[in-house]
């Protein structure tokens, strides 16, 4: 713990950590020092001046080394000739900072109207309007008049595209340079710049195709005027016409906590619509970011023209149907779902299969689960926490693209000094930011990751890591071959120190890695408000919370599937013929034609889903289902953190909730399930699972103060990101270990003329909850392409940007040739979900495609 | 007197290297790598009471002495940027006597423990930099350079760096971003150069003339040097004096030496039989000293040095004497003053950025006598807003002249808008 | 061809100049500018590879320095220092009758494309005004104790000068 430092604020004392501002010292007694370049996320740059005070530092005699005293006793203070800024000041003992003199508002008065001479003040049209730091500043302390003559105003290009999602307005920018420090230093894309100079100075990309970033919707938010505007929110709306509802992103396995703006209008029939999709901090999850997958692409697919909708007397008859092909199928019934589900849905889907002695399969090409229910993060675990003497593995993922969040946390991590060593068998952005990058060809990845440990460094790294944090994804692998990265990242934790530590076996907690708790504070981790381990008897012995294995899903709620049992078929075609087949949340026709077949071998199917997919089209019975965006629940982020969202926008006529629904077919089959209220079915979840025990609605949204204060509601001090009010989730109970398995997958060696083309994952595909998002349609078009090493591009007689074919399986598809110089010349890299289906590894000749 | 500095004047050919070397080149820097202790040689600079030539007169040796001992690599960093109007001292310097110039920096670099030495010219100075690179190899094909000199442990190398035009470079955090491969913006401070400086480093910057200034204490010691000068500015120093004087030049010239002296001795008074109205002592930086009949005795018998210039309500600065003659007037000067901060503000801080660009206007408006007397008030008033706020001194800087014109000239300001 | 082929032993030697790669990007810009007179964006670009930065990193010390252009203009850039103390010596008349001279304007090129006159900053040349730099590429030469009479001998020097070269 730091050191801890008294001093007073406008007379009033505080105490805060040595090494903490001034100006966040102040936020935290609720003096609002007015700042525009400082940002609590990043170093002060002190530029703006905003942010001017007075500072008295106690004045200590030189010979004696004492304080020296006023004739009151009480300590002299000695002030500079300048107003100091707030933002670059660090606290000191004695130190007595006064934000209200006349010197100090004078200052601050000062530098706001230097800035109005170049700031349109265009509040009535501005986007920010309503949410302005400057637009607050303003009408609290500028004159009424100007003193600037106005058609000396400074006169810029407004509405410059900045890239296809991002504008910027020339005009509006006061040259904090937040956003280009955020890109530069946060996400590490240093895409934006400064040209020119003095007042010419301009924000800048010379990027191709523009604004190039997958984190560029968070500039946005942290700017603190109207200069940058999301090309989905400009001119939607004004801020305060806004409501607000907490959610979870569904993007991807990080769960970041996000807020959607509501309004209502019109043309929704006077009903409330989505405006957009801002990040709500959580400093564990996504602090206050999101990534522009889930910002662009997040709640539009609920909103598809291809959203299925019933009749209340529809959906009726729907249920009517279902119900009675179960009746007839009983335990002949195999259910399928994804990780789309919330854990209520899940839950109460068991509960039917069970009662029906049905089998029920998790729909995913992702396997290994079973390790990350065992070997998973625990209480407390936050990788804003990892640091020196960490270490962190990243094997067979592409992280940027998979888990942003992740990826930019790691990256962090890394520049605190955790060891971070990235095996995969090809490049990804991580690379740059990792102290060991380990390459691999394709097919070598359980014998990379097995030789690890005899490395020199990385051996070491992983043998003495203080936490050992694994992240385990699919580059290039389907079900077959994950589950063996799986176990032989899960049996790293054998070699590491953490393990050797493990305490007697503990009913709920995993047997190994733990450690004795020592009492010895681990810095930020027992500050964790939710620290549950400590507190239950049972569990007296917990591992570093830290250290564990992590699965890169690709659904938001594939953790808690696999903590209630969910489990992926070995085979799932075979599985499917002659049964009856209920598939929620899920299209494997459309992946995958030969499930396709495989689904129309099947007795019956009935398909419930929000959209119309291939899958909906070829079953028996449809059931529609609302959104997540119009209903309650939780989802189990990769990370083992049980999350809220709450309904934002009401429930679609002639849908209805999963667990709604599947408590209704169960009602007709005579099963009694719980219905009514998502709450209700977390109520029993958490009885049954052991790995849910201590969930509830009411732990879950237990808010805890988080620093740094981002102070949404007040001065927008850190960005229009919201304030967590709803609570930080709870991480689960780990379960018991896992059965090893075997491990030995064939890899498969391509013959002559053949190639190795292995399935990668791309942020923005053609993939149901992407696809609908116009706004990222040019991205997705770039993401289709097949990469190959240049020098099979060279041999194909193509060259980059060419229409390639890729024969599988007898079947044609067409890509455009991208080159990738770090894999081996027999691999393509086939997008997932982009139109070829490819779920493992496989055989595939290759040519150039004919031009059409 | 012989020149210090400018010995070029007294032998032409001393860029040539036997030149120099027969006139006693490089014995300082052998008798400091091989006789003294790189802390003798800080001592030494420090009792010799060296003050900063590049404008704030900082004491060098106690500059030296902030570096930690425990953090390296130390760099130096020569600053020859020389871009205060005004000022042309250190391009005669390294033009026409660059050895001394050079053994300067290579001293400072042993007296820190620095290997390696960078020399930021401003890129105008192209043709500079490539003779210095010439006279940089020289030195290293003669021993003067490189490893091992003059048979000891020590290594010093040099390298040049151009600039590309810009002012702000030649301050001294900006010009450390600036051999990084930045946008030649200030830094916050602290922490300062000498802790964390070029590429994180312990870092001495110091400017032209300063350095030249090494040899010659190195060899006449601290009491040779302040034979020169004051007892609080000791030595000599290079007056660069430009505008309405007959004879423009630079001149080196004791410290302390008087206002009269160097404009009527040396620099031929001022020409074409006008007045002298007004002396800008520290380029576009100054506060405009005004030289009235009244006070005309008083301003040229003030000795230049860097407590008394301050007097008569200025600062010696780098010495770059601009003098204005009766035919121009404030308002005009402070116009082309503004001009300049303007263009050169970085823009990183606001009131900088601006308030250079509001002044700019206003000047403009008033120069162009367009403007009410209410604008001059707003001027004087946005000068004051700006000065005391900013993140480096640039913006300090160009309120100087301004409050100044306005306070002393008043009449220059009534030609005003009825 | 790119600045890498064309220069390579004095990329070299830039690079040994310093510690860190990115030091590299002010002397690799002139080599640009050497090479076709302006810097390009397909050069910015490639020096952000040779530097292992993003382009727009590049762009924006372009953008920041005034011996940086990202426009072409005459072979000639004729920089006159109009400062303050130049102006005290008659710097302001001396552009405006070299410029009606040239047949230009304060920014202009002559028609033949060889002189583009711009006004300046001060240059360090205050005691030898009226003067002014000729900026070529990356190179640099200073004219001081001008007069307009002998900038026009120069500007004829120099357009016979590029006839010989370009025949
Ligand atoms: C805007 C600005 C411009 C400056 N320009 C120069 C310059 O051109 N040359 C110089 O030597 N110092 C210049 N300085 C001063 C330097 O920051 C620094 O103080 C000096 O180089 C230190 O060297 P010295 O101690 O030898 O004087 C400038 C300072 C500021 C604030
Ligand atoms: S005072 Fe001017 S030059 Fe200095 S940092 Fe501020 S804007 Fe830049
Ligand atoms: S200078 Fe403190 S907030 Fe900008």
């Amino acid at each position: 713990m730091a050191k801890l430092i008294n001093l007073t604020i406008n007379g009033t004392p505080v105490t805060v950590p040595a090494g903490t501002l001034v100006v966040d010292a102040a936020k935290k007694i609720g003096i609002d020092i007015p700042v525009f370049c400082y940002h609590p996320k990043m170093e002060p740059v002190g530029m703006c001046r905003q942010c001017l005070v007075e500072i008295g530092r106690p004045m200590v005699d030189r010979a004696t080394g004492q304080p020296v005293l006023n004739e009151d006793g009480s300590p002299k203070l000695q002030f500079m000739p300048k107003l100091e800024t707030a933002c670059t000041n660090p606290v000191s003992e004695g130190m007595a900072v006064f934000t209200e003199t006349a010197k100090a508002k004078s200052g601050q008065k000062e530098i706001l109207e230097l800035l109005l001479t170049s700031h349109p003040l265009d509040c009535p049209v501005c986007d920010k309007g309503g949410e302005c730091p400057l637009q607050n500043l303003t009408m609290e302390h500028a004159a009424d008049e100007s003193r600037f003559i106005f058609d000396e105003k400074h006169r810029a290009e407004k509405h410059v595209p900045l890239g296809d999602l991002i504008f910027l307005d020339r005009e509006r920018c006061i040259q904090c340079a937040r956003c280009i420090r955020f890109q530069d230093i946060i996400a590490g894309e240093p895409v934006l710049g400064f040209y020119q100079r003095g007042r010419n100075t301009d924000i800048v990309t010379y990027g191709e195709p523009g604004f190039d970033s997958i984190f560029s919707g968070n500039t946005s938010d942290i700017c603190p005027v109207g200069a940058l505007t999301t090309a989905d929110f400009r001119f939607g709306a004004r801020p305060w016409e806004l409501k607000q509802a907490a959610s979870v992103c569904s993007q991807c396995p990080v769960g970041c906590n996000v807020t959607f703006n509501v309004r209502r209008e019109a043309k929704a029939g006077g009903g409330y619509v989505i405006k957009r999709v801002m990040p709500r901090q959580n400093e564990q999850v996504n602090e206050i970011w999101m990534c522009d997958k889930g910002r662009f692409a997040g709640y539009q697919y609920t909103e598809a023209e291809s959203r299925l909708m019933a009749t209340p007397a529809g959906l009726d008859a729907a249920v009517g149907q279902a119900v009675a092909k179960l009746v007839e199928s009983q335990s002949e019934t195999v259910f399928l779902a994804s990780g789309r589900l919330a854990n209520e849905d899940l839950f109460t889907l068991k509960q039917l299969a069970a009662a029906l002695h049905a089998k029920t399969y998790l729909y995913t090409q992702h396997g290994g689960g079973e390790f990350t229910t065992a070997y998973g993060l625990t209480s407390g675990a936050d990788l804003g926490a990892l640091g020196k003497g960490d270490t962190v593995l990243v094997a067979a993922s592409d992280l940027y693209n998979e888990a942003p969040l992740w990826h930019l946390r790691l990256k962090a991590a890394a520049q605190r000094g955790a060891t971070l060593i990235v095996a995969a068998a090809r490049a990804t952005k991580l690379d740059e930011f990792a102290s060991f990058v380990v390459r691999y060809a394709y097919g070598d990845e359980v014998a990379t990751i097995q030789a690890l440990p005899a490395k020199d460094k990385i051996g070491e790294a992983i043998k003495n890591a203080n936490n050992l944090m694994i992240f385990y994804g699919s580059d290039g692998l389907g079900l077959a071959g994950t589950t063996a990265l799986a176990q032989s990242c899960a049996e790293l934790f054998s070699i590491s120190p953490v393990s050797q530590l493990t305490g007697s076996p503990v009913s709920q907690s995993a047997s190994f890695p733990v450690e004795q708790l020592t009492g010895k504070p681990e810095d930020r981790t027992t500050e964790q408000p939710e620290d549950r381990t400590t507190e239950q008897p049972e569990n007296r012995t917990t591992r570093k919370s830290n250290t564990g294995l992590i699965g890169v899903w690709s659904t938001p709620n594939q953790q808690g599937a696999l903590e209630m049992g969910f489990r992926p078929a070995e085979n799932l075609a075979a599985e499917l013929a002659g049964k009856t087949v209920y598939v929620i949340a899920a299209d494997p026709a459309g992946d995958d034609p030969a499930l396709a077949e495989a689904l129309k071998a099947a007795k019956t199917v009935i398909a419930q889903d929000i959209l119309t997919t291939k899958t909906v089209k070829l079953a028996d019975v449809v059931l529609p289902a609302a959104a997540f965006t119009e209903r309650e629940g939780t989802y189990t982020n990769g990370e083992r953190r049980v999350q809220r969202f709450y309904p934002a926008v009401p429930t679609r006529p002639g849908t209805k909730a999963d667990f709604a629904l599947l408590a209704e077919v169960a009602k007709g089959c005579g099963i009694a399930l719980e219905g009514r209220s998502p709450l209700l079915v977390m109520n029993r979840l958490s009885t049954a699972e052991p790995a849910f025990s201590g969930v509830s609605y009411e732990t879950l949204s237990q808010p805890a103060e988080q620093w740094p204060l981002i102070g949404r509601s007040d001065l927008y001090y850190g960005g229009t990101s919201y304030e967590n009010k709803l609570g930080l989730g709870v991480t689960l109970a780990l379960q018991p270990k896992a059965d090893r398995q075997s491990s030995t997958v064939s890899g498969l060696r391509p013959k002559e003329n053949e190639f190795l083309a292995v399935p990668v994952t791309k942020l923005y595909d053609l993939g149901a909850t992407v696809a609908p998002a116009k706004l990222l349609s040019a991205h997705i078009e770039r993401s289709a392409v097949a990469a190959l090493h240049p020098v099979t591009v060279e041999k194909l007689g193509l060259g980059a940007g060419d229409q390639l074919s890729v024969e599988i399986n007898g079947a044609q598809f067409t890509f455009r040739a991208a080159l990738d110089a770090s894999i081996s010349t027999g691999v393509v890299l086939i997008p997932r979900s982009m139109g070829l289906a490819i779920s493992a590894p496989a055989l595939v000749k290759l040519h150039a495609a004919e031009k059409a | 007197m012989p020149h210090i500095l400018l010995r070029h004047r007294d032998i032409p050919d001393i860029k040539n290297i036997e030149v120099y070397k027969q006139n006693g080149g490089f014995e300082s820097l052998k008798k400091a790598v091989t006789t003294l202790q790189p802390k003798q040689v800080v001592e030494e600079v420090k009792a010799s009471g060296l003050r900063g030539r590049g404008g704030a007169g900082f004491p060098t040796g106690v500059k030296w002495s902030f570096l930690p001992d425990n953090l390296w690599p130390h760099y130096v960093v020569c600053n020859a940027d020389e871009s205060e109007p005004g000022t042309f001292k250190d391009r005669e310097i390294m033009t026409y006597n660059p050895y001394q110039f050079l053994e300067g920096v290579a001293i400072a670099c042993y007296a820190v423990g620095a290997t390696e030495g960078y020399i930021y010219l401003r890129g105008e100075f192209y043709p500079i930099a490539e003779q210095l690179d010439a006279c940089l190899a020289e030195m290293e094909k003669q021993g003067y350079l490189g490893d091992k000199l003059f048979g000891t442990e020590t290594s010093i190398r040099l390298k040049t760096h151009l600039g590309a035009g810009a002012y702000i470079c030649g301050e001294e955090t900006a010009l450390l971003e600036s051999i990084e491969g930045k946008r030649g913006q200030p830094r916050l401070r602290p922490p300062f150069p000498a802790v964390v400086g070029l590429y994180g480093k312990p870092t001495v910057i110091n400017n032209v003339e300063t350095l030249t200034n090494l040899p010659y204490i190195i060899e006449h010691g601290a009491a040779g040097f302040r034979q020169n000068g004051t007892e609080k500015s000791p030595g000599v120093k290079i007056f660069s004096l430009s505008g309405n004087v007959a004879n423009p030049g630079n001149y080196e010239l004791p410290l302390g030496t008087t206002f009269r002296e160097l404009i009527f001795t040396h620099g031929g008074g001022i020409p074409n039989g006008r007045k002298l109205r007004a002396i800008m002592p520290a380029g576009a930086s100054s506060s405009i000293i005004r030289v009235d009949d009244a006070v005309f005795d008083k301003v040229m018998d003030t000795p230049m040095d860097y407590e008394n210039v301050q007097s008569v309500g200025s600062m010696l600065g780098s010495a770059s004497v601009i003098l204005i003659d009766d035919t121009h007037t404030m308002d005009w000067v402070i116009n082309k003053t503004i001009h300049f901060f303007k263009h050169e503000s970085c823009g990183k801080c606001t009131p900088c950025r601006d308030g250079n660009y509001w002044m700019l206007h206003l000047t403009e408006r008033i120069h162009a006598g367009q403007a009410s007397a209410q604008d001059v008030k707003l001027l004087d008033s946005v000068a004051a807003q700006v000065y005391g706020k900013c993140l480096c001194a640039l913006g300090d800087f160009s309120t100087m002249a301004v409050r100044t014109a306005i306070e002393r000239f008043p009449e220059d300001f009534e030609k005003v808008k009825a | 061809m790119s600045i890498a082929e064309k220069y390579t032993d004095e990329i070299q030697a830039i690079f040994a100049k310093y510690p860190v790669k990115r030091s590299a990007v002010m002397p690799l810009l002139y080599l640009a500018q050497r090479a076709e007179g302006y810097i390009t964006k397909g050069a910015m670009a490639e020096i952000a590879d040779l530097l292992e930065l993003d382009v727009t990193e590049v762009a924006a010390i372009v953008g920041f320095y005034s011996m940086y252009h990202d426009e072409a203009a005459g072979k000639y850039r004729m920089q006159v220092c109009t400062d303050l103390s130049c102006a005290l010596r008659g710097a302001d008349a001396f552009l405006e009758n070299l410029c009606q001279n040239l047949g230009v304007k304060v920014g202009e090129t002559t028609p033949d494309g060889l002189v583009t006159v711009e006004a300046v900053m001060c240059l360090a040349g205050c005691d030898k005004a009226p003067m002014f730099q000729l900026q070529q590429g990356d190179q640099v030469s200073y004219h001081e104790n001008m007069t307009v009479d002998k900038t026009m001998e120069l500007v004829e020097a120099l357009r016979k000068s590029s006839k010989q070269v370009d025949e």
